[in-house]
């Protein structure tokens, strides 16, 4: 086996210095009767060359040469190529999470980078060094919310990414966290006036995303001033990171809950991704996760070191702010590269996306008997538009053009029908699959009519 | 180094070389630019227009400009200043730092699986399922269980999915139960879990062994207790010989053993959980199946399980359609929900297969093996050295305590300190918390016999000053670019972003020596 450095010499000599007769003597602690005596029943050994053809196999049985119109909580943007050359050097790939500091200055100072960078962009004050993705990191904001407030419900949007909310779901279903769902208006922002409503004196906090499921941008000040009013607090989630190039960050919330995976992470079919919550000050001591801090050695240089950790489970056990302890380090420094690449250009590229995403929404629109959903409230890169026939069989259309269209909808929002699709466009398309995607979208309605 | 005795001639000293370098931050200057943004080929927009009071006006703060090649260098010099697996050994108990193939990397890259949208049809999406069921498959042939999910994103994670499913198991018998009992061995992660479930802790106490006390367990376990959660091979590397009694003991009241697999890459090949009696258990692809640590993740905890909670796995499951093609199934009455949005760490279901297709049966077990001979050559060199209190059989780590050497003021810390002045990582210092003074070793497979030397040679060499000149060993590292840090004032007064412009803060003193 090509990854073992150790020759059959060296095997016979060891034992003999241990003083066992065979390996299987080291394994003497295993009853007999659980011991394996067979090879494992899975497929033969292979050449590096043999697992690159098989893993090709499997890629080629993925889309590739497809036009996609997803985003959905998942996003495609250009990925910068130093970001790999960077971050797939052994030194940040092959080290561990950095308990010694000492050797660890590398993965440390960029964490503390990478906070810094988050909290520039969210308006918040504080921020941890990732938690494991965006849906996971909303219900862990919740769980802070309630610790800081002691109170125990929480009201959520219904424009909150659907997936997030069943994560939610399935966190706080054992904490005792019941949880009030509040819809949306014509224009796809929060019902402001239900939300009022539902915001009760044990409500621990608001939750909201923005821009929401549908791409649009919600109104953060007035419902921070409506959670405020009843002490509630609010927990502003963000599933496409890049907005934070042109649309005002959250300032008002008390809580970010963030997914970065828009700042060069691969989508990946879904993950590993990067969440991060960052917060107010005040809230320091509630947060969950792993937080870089800086300090200064015995010398007086500067340095870097993991802190606060009587928060975190390996010291508090069950009385730790979260379970989580593995998180997302890697992934958070392909972030920060990312953010180092663009800077302040990234709002460049948020303005790229507002007009290719405005320009795909015209266009598809002009599309005979389609239509935009919500309109009359700011989006960002994604819309919703009904068409003429379900958003399956105009898919179905698109498909034979190698158009990957928008995601129906009706499964997560039935009250939108089964012809309402969520579209995205990034800076990465480009007018010719806009112009395609419409034609193909005026033919396929042409003929399903 | 030249000020920093050594007591010997050690081989693998080493005088971490490396050049300084500022925070990102203080390196920006306006104008800089390290992007171009394609060509725009639809019409520009007017932002303020759109976006009315939502439009973002404070030109991103403290965000920085700079050029390429200066982030290239930033970012390489910072990683000169960390230590990898691709530099030497580490060796962490618990932790598995293992070679990382690069293989895995190359692959997880190709356009079709790394492009991959979430969303995207099924139809458009067979290579990514036929890449998780095959994974599936494998984790199930390794630790003979019947179904698994691949969702949640770490150990921890596969923990609470794991523990979710033991509650949604009593609720459908009518009764959650109360408590979830954890050995005082434990990883901190465990007794957290059970928390975040809702279930209260009761801790058991470990036999002079180290091991589960079987009188201990018989008088915990009661109609009220929901699981036992079980590391195995234990936190102080001995496999629990008594494990099928440990099963029964719980079955017997109706309770459930989970299993904690972080050390499961000493059984690979050898012996599978389910045949000993484990219910359901976690995997740690970032242990046990190579993908890289990246400095504290990603890292990946599938869940495999019995057919008794196969119905209560989170949604979706990867099913096989009629036809032949592979789906997702969400249509599960009696799941305990979604964990993590969409499908997992897929990256590192690709770089876990990969690594398995690499092994195959034969490799597997070679590398379990293999682990567990390096670790018991170690003990076997090493014990008088430093103490060693559980003389029970080693399998892929020994637990060491700092008894003879704290005589002379020296403490385990002091000993993983002063390792790394000898070219190595420290060991998993204090913990399992079982042993006072705990030095905990697993070297994993990955090292060869020379490396494996150049550690007892390193640590005889440890010995011998903590003996003879406690205090090189007390003020350890001395030769790493940063002294030991100030980690009670980072903690009383916390500085966890950069606070403004160079000139607001105290310059970069290491700058100040150029």
């Amino acid at each position: 086996m090509r990854y073992l450095p150790k020759s059959p010499a060296d095997r016979e000599s060891m034992l003999k210095e241990i003083g066992a007769a065979s390996i299987d003597d080291l394994f003497d602690s295993v009853p007999a009767e659980y011991r394996l005596t067979r090879d494992l029943d899975v497929p033969r050994q292979h050449s590096e060359h043999e697992v690159m053809e098989a893993f090709k196999v499997f890629a080629a049985q993925n889309a590739t040469g497809y036009a996609s119109f997803l985003g959905a909580g998942a996003y495609r943007h250009y990925r910068p190529v130093v970001i790999d050359s960077l971050s797939q050097r052994g030194e940040f790939l092959t080290s561990y999470t950095p308990y010694q500091p000492e050797i660890a200055q590398g993965t440390l100072q960029a964490l503390f980078e990478f906070q810094t960078m988050i909290c520039e962009l969210t308006g918040m004050d504080i921020a941890n060094a990732s938690m494991y993705d965006g849906s996971t990191g909303a219900a862990e904001a919740v769980m802070m919310a309630v610790r800081v407030t002691g109170r125990n419900a929480a009201v959520i949007a219904r424009t909150v990414h659907p997936e997030y909310r069943e994560v939610l779901t399935t966190y706080a279903q054992h904490q005792g966290i019941p949880q009030t769902e509040v819809g949306y208006t014509a224009n796809g922002r929060v019902d402001v006036a239900a939300l009022d409503a539902a915001i009760t004196a044990d409500t621990a906090c608001v939750l909201i995303q923005s821009p929401n499921f549908f791409g649009t941008i919600e109104d953060v000040a007035k419902i921070a001033e409506i959670a405020h009013a009843k002490g509630a607090l609010l927990i502003v989630s963000i599933a496409e990171a890049v907005s934070l190039g042109i649309v005002k960050p959250p300032v008002e919330a008390d809580i970010v809950s963030l997914e970065a995976q828009s700042f060069g992470v691969p989508v990946g079919f879904g993950g590993p991704y990067c969440g991060v919550i960052a917060a107010k000050e005040k809230f320091l001591r509630q947060m969950p996760g792993r937080l870089c801090g800086q300090t200064v050695d015995t010398e007086g240089q500067r340095g870097f070191v993991l802190t606060l950790s009587t928060r975190e489970q390996h010291i508090r056990r069950e009385k730790a702010t979260s379970n989580i302890c593995t998180n997302q380090s890697l992934v958070a420094l392909m972030v920060t590269i990312f953010l180092t690449v663009y800077g302040k250009g990234l709002q460049e590229l948020a303005e790229q996306n507002l007009a290719k995403a405005h320009f795909t929404a015209d266009s598809l629109a002009k599309t005979t008997g389609a239509k935009l959903l919500f309109e009359g409230a700011p989006r960002f890169n994604e819309f919703v538009l009904t068409t003429p026939d379900t958003a399956a069989a105009m898919n179905a259309g698109l498909l034979e053009k190698k158009i990957i269209g928008g995601l129906p909808m009706a499964q997560w929002y039935p009250e939108l029908g089964a012809n309402a699709s969520l579209w995205c466009a990034t800076e990465l398309i480009t007018r010719a699959q806009i112009d395609a995607a419409a034609e193909a979208l005026a033919s396929t309605a042409l003929t399903t009519a | 180094m030249s000020d920093t005795p050594f007591v010997g001639t050690p081989r693998k000293a080493t005088t971490h070389t490396n050049q300084n370098e500022g925070l990102i931050f203080e390196k920006s200057s306006p104008g800089k630019k390290a992007y171009r943004m394609d060509a725009l080929d639809v019409p520009a927009v007017d932002a303020a227009a759109l976006l009315g009071d939502t439009l973002r006006t404070d030109n991103l703060g403290l965000m920085p400009e700079l050029s390429e090649i200066e982030i290239v260098r930033h970012f390489t010099r910072l990683s000169t200043w960390n230590y990898a697996i691709d530099l030497g050994m580490f060796p962490l108990g618990s932790c598995t730092m293992k070679y990382n193939g690069r293989v895995n990397e190359a692959v997880s890259r190709f356009e079709g699986i790394a492009e991959a949208h979430p969303y995207q049809p099924e139809s458009l999406s067979q290579g990514a399922l036929g890449i998780m069921k095959q994974l599936q498959d494998c984790l199930l042939e390794i630790t003979g269980m019947d179904a698994i999910t691949l969702q949640p994103a770490a150990g921890a994670h596969g923990e609470f999915t794991g523990i979710l499913m033991i509650r949604a198991y009593h609720e459908s018998k009518g009764n959650a139960r109360k408590k979830v009992l954890i050995p005082d061995s434990a990883h901190g992660t465990n007794p957290a879990t059970a928390a975040v479930v809702g279930y209260q802790i009761q801790n058991l106490k470990s036999n002079a062994d180290g091991a589960v006390d079987l009188d201990e367990l018989r008088k915990a376990v009661d109609e009220d207790t929901a699981a036992l959660m079980l590391t195995n091979p234990s936190t102080i590397g001995v496999f629990e010989s008594q494990i099928h009694e440990i099963a029964d003991i719980l079955h017997a009241k109706g309770a459930l053993l989970y299993m904690d697999g972080a050390n499961m890459n000493a059984l690979v090949g050898k012996t599978r959980p389910g045949d000993f009696g484990a219910d359901v258990m976690h995997l740690n692809l970032h242990k046990t199946f190579s993908t890289p640590h990246g400095g504290g993740g990603p890292g990946s905890g599938p869940v495999a399980c019995k057919a008794i909670l196969e119905p209560f796995l989170p949604t979706p499951v990867v099913v096989e359609r009629e036809n032949g093609t592979l789906g997702f199934d969400y249509n599960r009455p009696q799941t305990v929900g979604r964990v993590r949005m969409f499908y997992g760490n897929f990256g590192m279901f690709v770089r876990a297969l990969a690594y398995t297709l690499a092994n195959g049966p034969d490799g597997l077990r070679l590398t379990t093996e293999d682990a567990v001979l390096n670790a018991n050559y170690i003990r076997a060199k090493l014990e008088g050295i430093f103490d060693l209190p559980y003389k029970t059989r080693s399998m892929h780590e020994v637990v060491f305590s700092d008894k003879l050497q704290a005589k002379f003021g020296v403490k385990t810390g002091d000993m993983g300190k002063r390792l790394i002045d000898y070219g190595f990582h420290a060991y998993t210092v204090s913990f399992p918390m079982i042993v006072s003074g705990a030095m905990m070793i697993e070297p994993t497979e990955s090292e060869s016999r020379e490396e494996l030397d150049l550690l007892i040679d390193a640590l005889q060499q440890i010995a011998r000053e903590a003996a003879e000149n406690p205090e090189l060993v007390k003020t350890a590292p001395h030769t790493t670019r940063i002294r030991r840090l100030d980690e009670t004032a980072a903690a009383r007064k916390p500085i966890l972003r950069w606070q403004g412009p160079p000139q607001a803060v105290e310059a970069d003193t290491a700058a100040k020596e150029w």
